[in-house]
């Protein structure tokens, strides 16, 4: 047994075992009401403690004999009326809140039994206002009241709990320990059954609430800082303060300890205090108040001074004051252990500080603050906006009172729109766990209740494509002083280059950039750059490949926002939307993109992205945005003509891998889909036929469209773990982009169509789909086959077959590439693979051993894979599933 | 052995004492007693109580109590004060 549980004796502990079966069985008979129910019970309380406001005042102040009778009525009506007020018609029972547009709905959920401890200062006033709180929560409350306040207490409790009853609460909802001591207090807050200790006191009972091992609201006790700013109304600032100070002779905790006046003002302050009935005393009374007031073991002012009378306190120091004295107020020139009466004074004694500056006077509110205060109540008069927002911002307190009664300003409710309370919580400065005013939300546990949401989803594309034989006619329209062609030397010997100067506008002067055949990288980017500048280029035509294309992206985006940091903008990302990096949106030179791709593959020409091989690292970094875009596509098939065959099977495949990959892709939308469709249906159709017969036009156009609708697909919905594969895989072996695809292609549709060992989080998708669509696919393509499992291993098959008469290596280890060297590099592979922001958008979530699998599955080669998806029918129904269906 | 049961209704609106009844109909009950609770919309400190009772005295006479038709409020408040545990909840 606990010492404090040995020293209550068997009796003691059985009365509070009752108390806390009674709390505990009306808890959970409460937790059956209605909000009606509640209100309906609420509403006579508060008339009830109204009525007896004055009644119970007059028992608290014979009770505790500090105070002021009349103010005490005033609290009891403030924490019945004031607190009424706000809480009359907020819901606290089921929905709380609901946020339709975000699909979000709060929920209140009862706390249960809450020990309650309140203070001697705000007896019967801290009672009422909690039971008010409790029965408009459906909570049950068990008061421990300061020993010296108990009677007073009950009776309120007594009140509060008959009109309560009478009005439909539970049995038991309130009970009040009479003759409470410390090791009831013990016992109650450790209680198992006790939920929450609330504890509004002294020091000594706040620690204990939040040593007690329970959730608690503990709120700190303050030493108010005010701030009296030249620019103040000084008139209001004085009657404020004398108000707030004298009220229940100072006894809230939030007035009023030391005002920090502007040395201009000072004088005059004083003297209108003065006038109005404050006594300011002199060096030598203050230093006497300091003794008798604050025990110099403790440094805290002694308790038999709460609350007291200016003049018995004057009386009791041996000061000659008027009979008519409100405020004693002592000049003091420092804060701190050895200026006693810097601390705080919970009776009608006001230090005052003349400050010789803004930066003095908001130091010393910060050290008035920080001297037992901290995350209290501070009080500033000013009409200087600047200082009340420094004031507000070096001050640590959870109530800056500006222009009004500190005290009666921190209840709440009365100057200003804060809400009412007789607990102020002083956040972790005051060891407390908030700052708020607290109320009916911090005797709730709230829940949430998110539905999914539907989140925006977009399709940009360039507002121009032009297409088929001839398309690059339309280059005159756009009106150029100084055009770049950025090109590869290759395609300014087949003629190209020639059949683009010939289609600009007359007018324009027209350069050429040959750039080596090769990923672009930063040295690549640098040279159009300087291109660029020499001729002030308004304009540049990319006309290649996707290498092309996307060094003349990286040139634009440079050329236009020379601050763009390309390392930060290649930065890995989850979600575009989120990302950290910002691209830039202020542009230094204005410069029109219009791409002609020579390729049939990357689709480049109406892409967000841009790759970029970093050497130094080997590896390739993606750049993502819709800044990127080229304005204008022109997707001329003439341009392609001359593409030898490896090239037209490796960029052509790279096509389908996007339309695939858009087509699975967790970011997938009706919009992106019929694209990716119609890709793939084109691509398996026309490129064994441009591979095999490149002078067919017929296919070549195809293909050329093809790529160019692929693109609109992924430009939206992203593509894979095929592509992350893929860019790891060719950056460290050298191997074209779309052969290193095409080597991945069929492993990852058998990996995405099996039951995948992590789903991907997508809040798009409604279940997993990628297995049905890629038989949808095969469907599409007519492959036949019954179940899901059928059509995919089709779909595989057929893909295998593509690849073999595009003549695609079967494996990896075909290319020559040693198997040591390979299991060597593996490991690397797979994290750089990881890395990469391809995959995000991939239906299965791949682990790195996944990632290491694939990449070995592609080294032994095609035709060992095999799907093990779920072999389920897709219905029409389920079709195309998606978030927004 | 055939275990006899015995069915009673819980009437909602007296909830407490059609408790107390039960309570007394536990000595004739065989093994098992089912009280309906169809009716009984909420409970209060008094009905607690008398379950709180009835839990004790079914386990001193070896009789297993079930509550019938109990609102998920009701099986809510009892899971609260840790009463849900002594009764069985038959569909
Ligand atoms: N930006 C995107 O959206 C995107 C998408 C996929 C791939 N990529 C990137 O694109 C690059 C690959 O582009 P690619 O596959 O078009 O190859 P590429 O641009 O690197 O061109 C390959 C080679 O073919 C030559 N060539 C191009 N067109 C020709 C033609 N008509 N006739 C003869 N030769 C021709 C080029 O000069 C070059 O030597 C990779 O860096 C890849 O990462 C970008
Ligand atoms: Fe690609």
């Amino acid at each position: 047994m606990t010492d404090y549980a040995a020293s209550l004796g068997e009796d003691r502990i059985a009365y509070l075992e009752g108390l806390v079966d009674q709390a505990r069985t009306a808890a959970a008979v409460f937790t059956q009401y209605t909000q009606e129910d509640v209100d309906r019970i609420v509403k006579p309380m508060v008339l009830a403690g109204m009525e007896q406001a004055r009644h119970l005042a007059t028992l608290a102040f014979e009770e505790t004999k500090l105070g002021v009778l009349e103010d005490k009525a005033m609290k009891n009506m403030v924490a019945t009326e004031f607190v009424y007020n706000y809480v009359k018609d907020k819901r606290t029972v089921g929905v709380m809140r609901e946020f339709p547009e975000r699909g979000l709905v709060e929920m209140a959920e009862p706390i249960g039994v809450i020990f309650s401890v309140t203070p001697i200062t705000n007896p019967t006033a801290t009672v009422l206002f909690k039971c008010i709180m409790a029965i408009k929560t459906r909570n049950a409350v068990i008061f421990g009241p300061h020993p010296l306040a108990w009677r007073c207490c009950f009776e309120a409790v007594r009140i509060m709990y008959e009109a309560a009853v009478k009005h439909g609460a539970p049995e038991g909802v309130f009970t009040c320990l009479e003759s409470p001591t410390v090791p009831d207090n013990q016992y109650l807050m450790r209680h198992k059954d006790v939920r929450l200790v609330d504890a509004t006191g002294g020091r000594g009972a706040v620690k204990a609430a939040y040593g007690s091992g329970k959730p608690a609201l503990g709120v700190g006790p303050g030493n108010t800082p005010v701030y009296l700013e030249k620019t103040a109304d000084l008139d209001m600032a004085v009657v404020d303060t004398i108000t707030s100070k004298t009220f229940d002779n100072g006894t809230i905790c939030a007035s009023e300890q030391t005002v920090v006046i502007d040395d201009e003002v000072y004088d005059r302050v004083l003297e209108k205090f003065s006038a109005l009935g404050a006594h300011i005393c002199s060096a030598k009374e203050t230093a006497l108040l300091g003794r008798v007031l604050v025990d110099p073991e403790t440094g805290m002012a002694r308790p038999m001074a709460i609350g007291q009378k200016a003049i018995d306190i004057a009386r009791a120091a041996g000061l000659a004051v008027k009979p008519d004295t409100k405020l004693l107020i002592a000049p003091i020139q420092g804060v701190g252990r050895e200026h006693p009466l810097s601390v705080e004074k919970l009776f009608p004694v006001l230090a005052v500080y003349r400050a010789k500056s803004v930066d003095e006077a908001l130091k010393v509110c910060v050290d008035v603050n920080r001297f037992g205060g901290l995350g209290h109540t501070a009080v500033v008069f000013s009409r200087n906006d600047e200082v009340i927002r420094k004031f507000g911002e070096v001050i640590d307190a959870g109530r800056v009172i500006v222009n009004s009664p500190g005290s009666i300003g921190a209840l709440g409710g009365v100057y200003n729109d804060m809400v009412p309370t007789f607990s102020f919580g002083c956040g972790t400065g005051g060891g407390n766990s908030t700052t708020d005013n607290v109320n009916v939300y911090h005797y709730l546990n709230i829940k949430r209740v998110a539905r999914r949401t539907q989140m925006p989803m977009w399709f940009r594309i360039p507002n121009q494509i032009y297409f088929n034989r001839n398309a690059v006619e339309n280059l005159r329209q756009f009106p150029s002083r100084s055009t770049l062609i950025v090109t590869n030397p290759v395609l300014e010997q087949f003629g190209h280059v020639e059949v683009v100067r010939r289609n600009l506008p007359p007018q324009t002067v027209v350069h050429v950039l040959a750039i080596p055949e090769a990923e672009p990288e930063i040295g690549i980017v640098m040279l159009g750059l300087e291109a660029l500048a020499a001729n002030k280029a308004d304009q540049i035509v990319a006309l290649g490949g996707g290498s092309v294309i996307d060094a003349a992206k990286i040139m634009k985006l440079k050329y236009q926002s020379p601050q763009a940091d390309l390392e930060e903008l290649g930065a890995p990302f989850l979600d575009i939307r989120k990302r950290v990096a910002e691209y830039p949106t202020e542009k230094t030179n204005q410069l029109r993109l219009i791409a002609i791709p020579t390729t049939s593959g990357t689709g480049s020409e109406v892409t967000p992205f841009a790759v970029l091989f970093d050497k130094q690292r080997g590896r390739k970094v993606t750049l993502t945005d819709y800044s990127l875009s080229p304005d204008v596509a022109i997707v001329d098939p003439q341009f392609v003509m001359s593409m030898p065959k490896a090239l037209t099977a490796d960029t052509g495949i790279d096509c389908l891998v996007h339309a695939l990959e858009a087509a699975v892709s967790v970011y997938g939308s009706p919009y992106t889909e019929s694209h990716a469709m119609q890709a793939i249906r084109l691509a398996f159709r026309y490129l064994p036929i441009a591979y095999e017969n490149p002078r067919d036009e017929e296919a070549r156009s195809m293909m050329h469209n093809a790529a160019c609708i692929a693109a609109l697909a992924f430009s939206n919905a992203s593509v894979g773990v095929n592509h992350a594969l893929a860019h790891a895989f060719g950056a460290r072996f050298g191997v074209a982009h779309g052969r290193a695809n095409a080597l991945m292609l069929p492993h990852v549709i058998a990996y995405n169509a099996a039951v995948p060992t992590k789903f991907m989080p997508s809040p798009h998708v409604r279940g997993y789909t990628a297995h049905k669509k890629y038989a949808q696919i095969a469907d599409l393509l007519g492959l036949g086959g019954h179940t899901v499992a059928e059509k995919v291993d089709r779909l595989i098959a057929a893909t295998e077959q593509l690849l073999d008469r595009l003549a695609v290596p079967r494996s990896i280890a075909l290319l020559g590439i040693a198997e040591e060297d390979f299991a060597r590099a593996v490991p690397e592979l797979a994290q750089i693979a990881f890395d990469d922001p391809s995959w995000r958008t991939n239906p299965r979530m791949p682990l790195l051993n996944e990632l290491a699998d694939l990449f070995w599955s592609a080294y032994r080669g095609r035709g060992l894979a095999k799907a093990a998806g779920p072999s389920e029918q897709p219905t029409a129904a389920e079709g195309l599933v998606y978030a927004n269906k | 052995m055939p275990i006899s049961e015995t069915c009673l209704n819980i009437d909602g609106a007296r909830a407490a004492q059609s408790l107390q009844e039960a309570l007394t109909a536990l000595d004739t009950a065989g093994g098992e007693m089912v009280l309906d609770f169809s009716s009984v919309r909420r409970v209060d400190a008094g009905a607690l109580r008398a379950m709180e009772k009835l839990a004790a005295a079914a386990g001193d006479k070896a009789v297993k109590v079930g509550l019938r038709g109990v609102n998920i409020d009701v099986y809510k408040a009892l899971k609260l004060i840790k009463l849900a545990s002594r009764f069985s909840f038959p569909a």
